[in-house]
């Protein structure tokens, strides 16, 4: 079973270099117990775009696709047996980057 | 046996094995809604056959039988239409026979799913009630104010997040035990407390379905772990408070306070239960186990339980264990419930500037306003005494309590 991490912040600036270390530390264990599927930090959320082309002539506009206080910071994509053992790790996966994480299922 | 007999075996079957019978099911299909349908569709048939066919000699062996293949039934009709799937689950089915001894694991995985920390606390509620206790939907919904289809929702969008997110069907990890332990008892403790005291106004003030079924669940859970010091203290705490409920409301339909209850017309067996579990966990901390909260307001209901009247109630042990509890809960209604201890020992004053000081966070909380009333009353101050009765009485919900208040109000000089 496949579950969506959703890093979730509230605040500008990127991981500190302590974050990145733990964040490092928990991504070899992913690795080593067989959950990584894949995970990634992302850029602030001032630096999106979003395009629409659902009307044939692609329309592009500058900016997260919706202002709030809280955006998603990174993200990982874990394999995991059941929600209790994913929850488990969304809770060393939020104490290393010190942020708060969204699980949730693939359909 | 006559129609009567037949009906009552069929009642305690219901009471007896709906839960092993869902979890049975669940284990064997791997799906709450198939199971909690079948399980409905057995009973439904045990209804139907049982006058004409006699009670059969186990009826958990028929129900669960029964419960099977209407189980088996439905999946073959889903599966005629399309789902591939289901029908794999079937036919593969590869579990072993389970022993008998397991099937009460069963019932213990269902409740741990039932009360699962991602579902939202009232979905945890209702599912529980449903699911394990076998209530209705209807008997639920009328339970908690809502409308039947309302409930219906929150239990089916349960289920769907149980199934889409995978909340597993199985004892928790060593690790996360406690916490999920703590988790069950709160859902129970929850359905105590609507039941001993109804929030709402729309209901009879003590709701005998409610702290009857929550003390069955516990008692089952006890069963079943029957090692663990909470489940023991929740279930003492729940008999000793269940043990005043003869007393609880007056012939006229007010509330009456413990200082003011017929002590003759408590439950003296429930008493001597839930002293005896009470002495088992006094035992298991003379041994250096760490009492938790459940165990410690147990200990302060066996005070009061122990005392022929107020007077007589050991409020210097009472204060003790509310000091004990407040090092583990620092909340500020176990502040509230101290200070009621405080005013016996130290007096009204002394208790009211304790009182005083939770205002700021309790300042909505009706059990706040009827303490200071109460406190005030006692000083003498009556002008405050009947401003804080009049808070009390807009905040509260239950109507017992009401009218409780309201002649206390109208009773200052």
């Amino acid at each position: 079973m496949r579950y969506l991490f959703s890093v979730i912040h509230d605040r500008p600036g990127l991981a500190t270099p302590e974050e990145d270390a733990a964040i490092d530390v928990f991504n070899d264990r992913l690795q080593a117990e067989g959950h990584w599927v894949f995970a990634g930090g992302l850029a602030s959320p001032g630096t999106a775009t979003v395009v629409d082309n659902r009307g044939g002539a692609a329309m592009v506009t500058d900016g997260p696709f919706l202002e709030s206080k809280e955006f998603l910071a990174g993200f990982w994509i874990i394999e995991a047996a059941d929600l209790d053992v994913a929850l488990r790790l969304a809770a060393e996966g939020s104490k290393a980057c010190n942020r708060k994480v969204e699980v949730r299922p693939f359909a | 046996m006559n129609g009567i007999d037949v009906r009552e075996a069929i009642t305690q079957a219901h009471r007896a094995e709906w839960a092993r019978v869902v979890a049975a099911l669940t284990r064997r299909f791997g799906d709450l809604d198939i199971a909690e349908e079948a399980a409905a569709e057995a009973f439904a048939t045990a209804v139907e056959r049982w006058p004409a066919d006699g009670v059969p000699p186990n009826p958990g062996a028929w129900l669960t039988t029964t419960a099977g293949r209407k189980a088996i039934d439905r999946i073959r009709r889903e599966n005629k239409r399309d789902d591939k799937h289901r029908e794999a689950r079937m036919v593969y089915d590869d579990d072993p026979p389970e022993p008998v001894g397991a099937i009460d694991d069963d019932r213990l995985r269902l409740i741990f799913t039932c009360c699962h920390p991602a579902l939202a606390m009232e979905a945890r509620v209702a599912l529980t009630l449903r699911m394990v206790a076998g209530l209705t939907m209807p008997e639920i919904a009328r339970a908690f104010l809502v409308a039947e289809s309302a409930m219906g929702q929150r239990i089916t969008r349960a289920k769907a997040k149980i199934k889409a997110a995978r909340i597993p069907y199985r004892m928790p990890s060593a690790e996360d035990l406690p916490a999920r332990v703590s988790g069950v008892l709160a859902v129970l403790y929850l359905v105590f407390n609507e039941g001993y005291l109804a929030t709402g106004p729309g209901t009879d003030p003590v709701r005998r379905e409610l702290t009857a079924e929550a003390i069955r669940l516990t008692r089952l859970i006890r069963v079943l772990l029957p090692g663990d010091g909470e489940v023991a203290g929740l279930l003492a705490l729940m008999l000793l408070t269940e043990a005043r409920r003869p007393a609880r409301v007056s012939a006229g339909g007010e509330l009456v306070a413990l200082d003011e209850q017929d002590r003759g017309a408590w439950d003296t067996a429930l008493i001597a239960e839930g002293h005896r579990l009470v002495r088992e966990r006094l035992a298991a901390a003379a041994a250096g186990a760490a009492p938790g909260r459940f165990q410690i307001l147990a200990a302060i209901n066996a005070v009061h339980t122990s005392a022929r009247d107020m007077r007589d109630t050991d409020w210097s042990q009472v204060l003790a264990l509310y000091d004990q509890l407040v090092r583990l809960d620092p909340s500020p209604v176990v502040a509230l419930n101290r200070a009621i201890a405080v005013a016996e020992l130290d007096g009204p004053e002394v208790a009211l500037a304790a009182v005083d000081r939770l205002e700021s966070r309790l300042a909505g909380y009706h059990a706040y306003h009827a303490t200071r009333a109460d406190l005030l009353r006692r000083l003498g101050r009556g002008r405050e005494a009947r401003a804080a009765y009049d808070t009390a009485i807009g905040l509260a919900g239950n109507t017992a309590e009401i009218a409780a208040l309201t002649r206390r109000r109208d009773q200052l000089p």
